[in-house]
């Protein structure tokens, strides 16, 4: 096992964070170079949200490393995935209200109703605010054990943005069907863990003492 | 003063100096590519026999007095689910289709059904080059000259019978040169139709060309119908038979979602889609800060084609 000190740590979460951006980069780069084809609003659009939807998975994707493979160096990231979920999702909100509405209030309030997907894209990305908002290590204290039940909003954030994805493709299903599946597999190991626990938990009273350690260990990361 | 009027003989029967000049200029072309494409030891993108580009196409009254879209941005943002749901896999996906020799079937209520080949049917008709919006569903409009003939006048040579009141389009099903078509995203072969007026009315066109060229595979190579004053999926690609039958056609978009894609499909900012308005369409090729423009009932064309559906609820009848 190999072991990192302090100033490593930091430098691997330079790493981490510089390829978090490498898809703003890249967006950045073709958009300078006139390189997103016919429809460069659209093609905006799906880029933004394609990796807000990844940077999602990816943050709900780090529990259940744990939970499978005992792995834990990873939950150190948890926070900047998940503000890159979120910055991604402005950046798309973003596209949304400038580019293809052109910050016409009225064009956005007359189109919003009339497209249920944007309806659910707006609600995954508002439960998402207050997430960014409490991700600070004094929230996270003066939270308690509340931030964590806060913070469970992730998962319906998540659920409402492959609901999004469903309902604006015309006919193929395949795409947001993978997203889906991922989804729902991540979200399946909690389920599976969670059953465990509480059954080994009614077998051995003793386990109760567990808690407090598993306790420390979330909120260190 | 001399007034053209066709009236009295069906417009089949009408060959006039200039048209039998253009057939032969036509052949010469189709011969002179032919022969062009046999010295070049048959390139691989040619299509045999047809010409590369069409030396005289006649301008038409009809068109929009606009600047076409980019010919790349037109060739390269393509709805053709048979060669991939993305915009940008027809273009790369449809190169491998052979678009000649082709034929079409002309069949049902028709005294002369058959099957005529392609090539024949272009010689037998004066080409125009028709300058139309297409408005697709998904609130997007590109400006493209087309080049093709009335559907109307080609359609009257096989003289429809008084039971003929719908036109059904049947495009190649072919899931080798269609890769699209090995999965079930539309039940296959796709299908289209028009009520038999929509197709006699002289904006309804078939198209073989693109600016003056041939037209592209990606664009349904190498006949399509177009449409203008409907929705771009009632433009069906790469037709292999045409039906003229008495019942409304079963139509693919339709079959696949009946509450958002009907019969009619004409563009209409007052009926919006099941799941996104239809007031406004993004303009292919405009700038990134450019606001979308207002879609226009029937697509700008309500002037031309109101009356074919006066006393209809739009609504119901979308
Ligand atoms: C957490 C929040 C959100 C996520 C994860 C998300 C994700 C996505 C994804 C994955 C796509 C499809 C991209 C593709 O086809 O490749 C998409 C499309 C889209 N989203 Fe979102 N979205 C979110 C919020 C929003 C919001 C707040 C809005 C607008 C107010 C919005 C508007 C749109 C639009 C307009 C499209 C494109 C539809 C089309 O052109 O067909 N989304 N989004």
């Amino acid at each position: 096992m190999i072991r990192i000190k302090r100033g490593g740590w930091r430098f691997v979460k330079l790493i981490v964070f510089s390829i978090s951006l490498l898809p703003l980069g890249s967006i950045v780069f073709d958009a300078v170079h006139h390189n997103l084809g016919a429809n460069p609003i659209q093609m905006l659009q799906y880029r933004t949200g394609d990796w807000a939807l990844r940077f999602l998975l990816i943050t709900l994707a780090l529990t259940p490393l744990k939970m499978l493979f005992g792995m834990v160096f990873q939950m150190r990231y948890r926070r900047m995935m998940g503000l890159f979920a979120f910055f991604y999702a402005s950046l798309h909100l973003t596209v949304y209200v400038g580019l293809d509405q052109s910050f016409s209030w009225a064009h956005i309030m007359e189109d919003i109703p009339k497209s249920p997907y944007i309806v659910v894209g707006l609600s995954a990305f508002l439960l998402l605010i207050p997430l960014a908002l409490t991700s600070t290590r004094r929230m996270i204290q003066r939270l308690g054990r509340n931030w964590q039940r806060l913070h469970r909003l992730i998962y319906a954030s998540a659920l409402l943005a492959v609901v999004h994805f469903f309902w604006l493709v015309k006919a193929d299903l395949r795409e947001p069907a993978i997203y889906a599946g991922v989804l729902a597999f991540l979200l399946g190991v909690r389920v599976v863990h969670a059953c465990r626990k509480v059954e080994v938990r009614r077998r051995k009273p003793e386990y109760r003492n567990q808690k407090s350690e598993d306790r420390i260990l979330i909120s260190n990361t | 003063m001399l007034i053209k009027t066709n009236r009295g003989i069906s417009s089949s029967e009408i060959t006039d100096a200039k048209l039998f000049l253009e057939r032969r200029r036509l052949i010469r072309i189709a011969i002179g590519s032919a022969i062009g494409t046999l010295g070049a030891g048959l390139a691989a993108h040619a299509a045999p026999g047809a010409p590369k580009a069409f030396e005289k196409v006649r301008k038409s009254d009809y068109s929009l007095q606009e600047e076409p879209t980019d010919y790349d941005y037109i060739t390269q943002y393509n709805n053709f689910y048979e060669f991939g749901t993305s915009k940008e896999a027809p273009a790369v996906l449809s190169q491998g289709l052979k678009t000649r020799p082709w034929s079409v079937v002309i069949e049902g209520e028709v005294e002369k059904p058959g099957v005529y080949d392609l090539e024949e049917i272009i010689l037998s008709q004066v080409l125009e080059e028709r300058i139309y919006r297409l408005r697709c569903v998904e609130a997007w409009s590109m400006v493209v000259p087309w080049v093709g003939f009335p559907l109307g006048q080609w359609l009257k040579q096989f003289n429809p019978t008084s039971r003929a009141k719908f036109v059904e389009f049947v495009t190649l099903f072919d899931p080798d040169q269609m890769p699209g078509q090995r999965r079930a995203v539309l039940d296959w072969p796709y299908v289209e139709g028009l009520r038999i007026d929509e197709a006699m009315h002289p904006l309804t066109i078939m198209v073989v060309g693109l600016y003056g060229k041939l037209l592209p595979n990606q664009n349904g190579a190498p006949l399509r119908l177009v449409v203008p004053w409907k929705y771009g999926f009632k433009s069906i690609k790469s037709i292999v038979k045409i039906r003229l039958i008495e019942q409304m056609p079963k139509t693919a978009w339709n079959k696949s979602a009946p509450n958002e894609y009907g019969f009619f499909a004409n563009v209409n900012p007052n009926v919006d889609h099941p799941r996104w308005s239809q007031k406004r369409e993004r303009v292919i090729g405009s700038g990134l800060f450019t606001p979308k423009r207002d879609t226009e009932l029937f697509n700008g064309y309500a002037e031309q084609v109101a009356h074919l559906y006066a006393g209809m609820d739009l609504r119901k009848f979308y």
